[in-house]
């Protein structure tokens, strides 16, 4: 019995190793704020929707099999929180029947046949949601999942357990067989089903039965009254074993349940807080992964911007279809990096499975999405900065899967923009000639006009837009590299702003990068 | 029968040289290869050859050639030459076989050392050895088993436990035979073995034994019974076909199974010692089987003494050999040569290449430091080693080396080295500077004197002498005449000795006299190389070389102590 709503073939592990890189797509991307919105304070919904979203799907398939049980929790979401809160129910429930600690047989088989019997109690339930509220599910997970209910959870197979229930209660004394051993000790003991008429020769109904001796246990024994519980310890042992660890496997059923049905409940929590907001949202078009390329998309948002702001934000709309190499530059403030956060955000949502924040959005799925960020700490030491630029980079050359995404954020522009612009000059040309898609966002003048004047057709140059009288919309065009990149603006607003009140730099704003300035850098969207 | 040295006499100096000399009135033992408790002062007893009994051809007697008639205490050298160290190293682990008493006792019979040689190059071959050690394996069973079955209470189990024990030796002889037979075996100890116990496994009464064990094995774990228990009663019937429990509960749950769960299987500790109701659960079934366990009476009744006694006796002494080998692979392993030396009890002319100290490569090894390994040879008319160079060069280990050569070589046992010839003694004798003595430095030269006397009246010329830095508690000028004197009554017993001395003339007496010295780097003095080689006494010190190593030297002192 598989729940198999986060894939259709094999269990989803709420435990599965994470990425390699998932701390520095959690920093790089500001996933916390998304993560929060999602699970609130619930520690296990964040965990397993931590693991939904960083341990990407790369089919199209399994991502539209998700997609289809999401559009079906959309629809119907009290059925499924019914089931969802049915399972944690259950499993609060068993952690309240006592005897945990007890370590003799005849105590585990005592506490496993009380936990069964509540157990049976939810097995019920279940099985009346899928009787009576199943109907209106569409997709082939759910329906498969409740077929699955009511096939193996028939009125036959509780009849079944009812059985061993009353059997398990062992009223008649235990049957044990058992062969000489070392030191002809009795080995091997198993406990046997006594038969009907061995039953009766229990009951003394019947004068036939084949020889037998007995040992009555002198009431002042204690010793022996001991000794005969050990055995009949040793007799019970192994059934004992074998309910308990089918109760294992019940709970371990309703928590797969839980978990599987976690991350569909956060998304039902997400698609709530968009909504307030009135940000669209979209299930995307998942293209296979390599040719042709494909990344086009309308009013795609930083939806962690969005959730940190708590309201709508600008979005933008690129076609970069057939293009492997997507360069930003323009203005600071100029949204470049929220941009690029949005690519990765909405790639990493898209390949969970989920609806992703966008008007529309279709694009490949790939193999990983690997962040390479410009990293704020250690601004002070120039060569360890760029050092441990490198080093990150060259744990990433060691990682990198083919078919990946690799999102650079000012990267490589610790030292002097020639020596900078080399680097990166040679990454990106290895990156892209190897079939990587690369988005990279610089101030690296060199760097992009270089490439820019190479006219690679697969090459997409975007610029920060500046509207006419100097503003910024936080809007990317296409446009070629331009030497200046405003810095002059900032400067001379600080500076301004310095000398008129003497405030300083505010570092605590979400979605700033590198020159903080401690003003409100998205104003709504129009 | 070999010669264990005990009659040898000749005339030298008109004195009878007799290695059972009775008259030990003197305050101190002499040293030699005779138990370390025995006190010539008290009833002075006379010290006995040990005999050892010539292998036969036809009949097997014991793997070792030969077995001491009474237990045997450590020689007095034992300590001096570290053999005390390295014996405990080798029989670490096999108390129960009591393994010293065989390495206490050196042969003095040339064929009696072959014989062992023999021995230990069969076992060499890693079929053989690995044999052997299945056999010594199956014994060691067999006595826990006995052992056991000696402290259980209750008839049925004790007598189980007898019958595994019987169960088990015959295995232990069966497969030894069936092992050997197809083994190419060269040795005159494995062959009379291998015939003897082609005998014994052929005789009927083996035969019989080893039937009776199976049948009452296969009946005793034929016995099925079903127990039921129910408030303070057990009942016990013979078992039929009854529906496995387990297996119906795990079928109906099997649905729900994924992945491997934690065991909620209990620990219940078991001994094999029963308790009363186990014991009466296996008397109902001794009722309900009452052939099975009259003939398991009647077993432990008529076998008690199953055990032949060759058997065993072979069990605890090829472990002499094991113990050896086990022992030495260690330093095999680490590069360093063992060989079988030959040895003669007449041959004066001795060689060895690359042998070494196998207490101090020990300890080496542990160290994982390199074993450096020292040649010797004696030809024509020499037959003193006398050893001087810096301290701490490797002198002291140059004559422990040289003893314990000696001594293993007398055992039958490959020793250190890449080929050596050896001189087969009757008596060892060793003389090592006693540290504790120094606070009565007159007393101490006195005594030094007397144990000395004592050594030179015992040997006989098939004796072998090594002289540790003795008469250091005096003058030079003492030494020089004390050390002379002792040079040229070794010389006129024609024994084979070293002598290390820090008296260098001492190193050039004569054509019986070799001059070895201990060597340094020549490109660093301070560094030494613990190589022996023979060369002339130079007298050169090498403290300050090392001192200067140390930032000792006077300009390097000067510097650290100025503030």
């Amino acid at each position: 019995m598989k729940p198999l709503l986060m894939y259709s073939d094999r269990d989803f592990d709420p435990e599965e190793e994470l990425p390699w890189n998932a701390e520095a797509l959690v920093q790089d991307l500001g996933l916390e704020a998304v993560f929060a919105a999602m699970a609130g304070e619930d520690d296990f919904l964040r965990e397993v929707t931590r693991r939904a979203i960083l341990c990407s799907l790369t089919e199209p398939e399994t991502i539209l099999y998700r997609q289809a049980i999401l559009k079906d929790c959309l629809e119907n979401p009290s059925v499924v929180r019914e089931v969802y809160d049915l399972a944690v129910e259950v499993l609060g429930g068993e952690r309240k029947v006592g005897g945990f600690f007890l370590r003799y047989p005849g105590s585990i088989l005592s506490r496993s046949v009380q936990v069964l019997e509540f157990f049976v109690g939810g097995l019920r339930r279940l099985r009346m949601l899928a009787d009576t509220r199943s109907a209106r599910f569409v997709s082939e997970g759910f329906r498969r999942f409740f077929r699955m209910l009511r096939e193996e959870l028939s009125d036959g197979y509780f009849a079944e357990i009812r059985d061993h229930l009353d059997e398990l209660k062992l009223r008649d004394g235990v049957l044990i067989s058992a062969r000489l051993g070392s030191g002809n000790k009795s080995a091997d003991l198993v406990l046997r089903k006594p038969m009907e008429t061995e039953r009766r020769w229990w009951r003394r109904l019947f004068a036939e039965r084949p020889t037998t001796f007995s040992y009555t246990l002198h009431p002042r024994d204690e010793a022996g009254a001991r000794a005969l519980s050990e055995l009949h310890d040793r007799g019970i042992n192994l059934v004992a074993n074998a309910l308990a660890q089918s109760n294992d496997h019940i709970l371990s059923f309703f928590r797969q349940l839980r978990a599987e049905l976690g991350p569909y409940i956060a998304c039902l929590s997400l698609r709530e807080r968009l909504a307030e907001m009135q940000e669209p949202l979209c299930f995307p078009v998942p293209e296979p992964s390599g040719a042709p390329r494909r990344h086009s998309f309308s009013g795609l948002y930083d939806i962690g911007l969005a959730l940190n702001m708590g309201r709508k934000v600008v979005g933008n709309d690129t076609d970069a279809d057939g293009r492997s190499l997507v360069v930003i530059t323009g203005a600071n403030q100029g949204g470049k990096s929220t941009f690029l956060r949005s690519i990765g955000l909405a790639q990493l949502m898209m390949q969970a499975g989920m609806f992703v924040p966008a008007a529309a959005f279709r694009a490949n799925v790939f193999s990983q999405v690997v962040t390479h960020f410009k990293r704020e700490e250690d601004v002070t030491m120039r060569s360890g900065k760029l050092d441990e630029e490198l080093r990150r980079m060259s744990e990433i050359a060691d990682r990198l899967e083919p078919k990946a995404i690799v999102l650079f954020n000012e990267s490589f522009a610790a030292t002097n923009e020639r020596e900078g612009s080399e680097i990166a000059t040679q990454m990106v040309d290895a990156l892209v000639e190897e079939g990587y898609t690369v988005f990279f966002v610089t101030h690296l003048y060199e760097f992009a006009r270089s490439l820019f004047d190479r006219r690679m057709p697969q090459a997409l140059f975007l610029r920060a837009a500046r509207g006419a009288d100097g503003t910024r919309t936080f809007r990317l065009k296409e446009g070629e590299p331009l030497r200046t990149s405003f810095g002059k603006d900032l400067y001379d607003r600080i500076f301004e702003v310095r000398y008129i009140d003497g405030t300083s730099q505010d570092p605590s704003e979400g979605g700033s990068h590198d020159q903080r300035t401690g003003h409100d850098r998205h104003p709504p969207a129009p | 029968m070999p010669c264990t040295g005990g009659q040898v006499s000749g005339d030298v100096e008109g004195r009878s040289v007799n290695a059972e000399r009775h008259d030990r009135g003197s305050r101190r033992p002499a040293v030699f290869d005779q138990p370390a408790g025995t006190r010539p002062t008290e009833a002075a007893p006379v010290r006995r050859p040990v005999p050892v009994r010539e292998p036969e051809a036809e009949e097997f007697t014991s793997i070792l050639g030969g077995v001491p008639d009474a237990r045997v205490d450590a020689p007095e050298f034992f300590v001096d030459l570290n053999l005390d160290q390295i014996v405990q190293s080798v029989t670490a682990g096999r108390d129960e076989y009591d393994l010293r008493p065989f390495f206490h006792v050196s042969l003095h019979d040339t064929d009696a050392v072959r014989f062992r040689q023999e021995v230990f190059r069969d076992l060499e071959d890693e079929g053989v050895l690995r044999h052997v050690v299945a056999f010594a394996e199956r014994m060691r069973t067999m006595r826990e088993q006995l052992r056991t079955a000696g402290k259980l209470r209750y008839r049925y189990q004790k007598e189980r436990l007898f019958l595994d024990a019987a169960s088990t030796y015959c295995e232990a002889a069966g497969s030894l035979l069936g092992d050997l037979s197809d083994t190419k075996l060269r040795s005159r100890g494995f062959k009379a073995l291998r015939r003897f116990l082609e005998g014994l496994v052929r005789s009927r009464t083996f035969v019989a034994l080893r039937e009776e064990i199976a049948s009452l094995s296969a009946d005793l774990s034929a016995v099925r019974y079903c127990m039921h228990i129910k408030g303070g009663r057990i009942s016990v019937r013979k078992a039929a076909t009854e529906i496995d429990y387990t297996a119906e509960v795990e079928k109906t749950f099997e649905k729900f199974r994924r992945g491997a769960v934690e065991s909620h299987l209990c620990d219940i500790p078991d001994y094999l010692e029963m308790n009363h109701i186990e014991a009466a659960v296996l008397e109902m079934v001794a009722r309900l089987y009452p052939e099975t366990f009259g003939a398991l009476d009647a077993f432990f009744e008529n076998h008690q003494e199953f055990a032949d006694p060759k058997v065993t006796g072979f069990d605890r002494e090829v472990q002499f050999y094991l113990a050896w080998l086990a022992y030495t692979d260690r330093f095999r392993r680490a590069g360093l040569a063992f060989c079988y030396p030959e040895v003669s009890p007449y041959e004066k002319a001795i060689r060895c290449v690359e042998g070494f100290d196998l207490a101090l490569a020990g300890r080496l090894l542990t160290d994982k430091a390199p074993v450096v390994r020292n040649d010797f040879h004696l030809e024509g008319p020499e037959r003193i080693f006398v050893v001087t160079g810096p301290n701490q060069g490797g002198k002291t280990t140059f004559a422990r080396m040289f003893g314990q050569l000696h001594y293993l070589a007398g055992l039958g046992c490959p020793i250190p080295g890449r080929a050596a010839t050896l001189f087969l003694f009757d008596r060892l004798f060793t003389h090592f500077e006693k540290e504790e003595d120094v606070a009565n430095l007159r007393g101490k030269l006195e005594d030094d004197l007397i144990r000395v006397h004592r050594v030179l009246q015992e040997a006989s010329p098939r004796s072998i002498v090594i002289m540790n830095e003795i008469f250091t508690s005096t003058t030079l000028h003492d030494a020089l005449f004390l050390g002379r004197k002792v040079m040229e009554s070794i010389i006129r017993l024609d024994l084979i000795a070293v002598c290390v001395t820090f008296v260098d003339e001492l190193a050039s007496l004569g054509e019986k006299t070799v001059s070895l010295t201990s060597m340094v780097d020549p490109d660093n003095p301070a560094r030494r190389t613990f190589k022996i080689i023979r060369r002339p006494a130079d007298g050169r010190s090498h403290a300050m070389a090392i001192a200067r190593l140390h930032g000792l030297a006077y300009a390097d002192l000067k510097k650290r102590l100025k503030p």
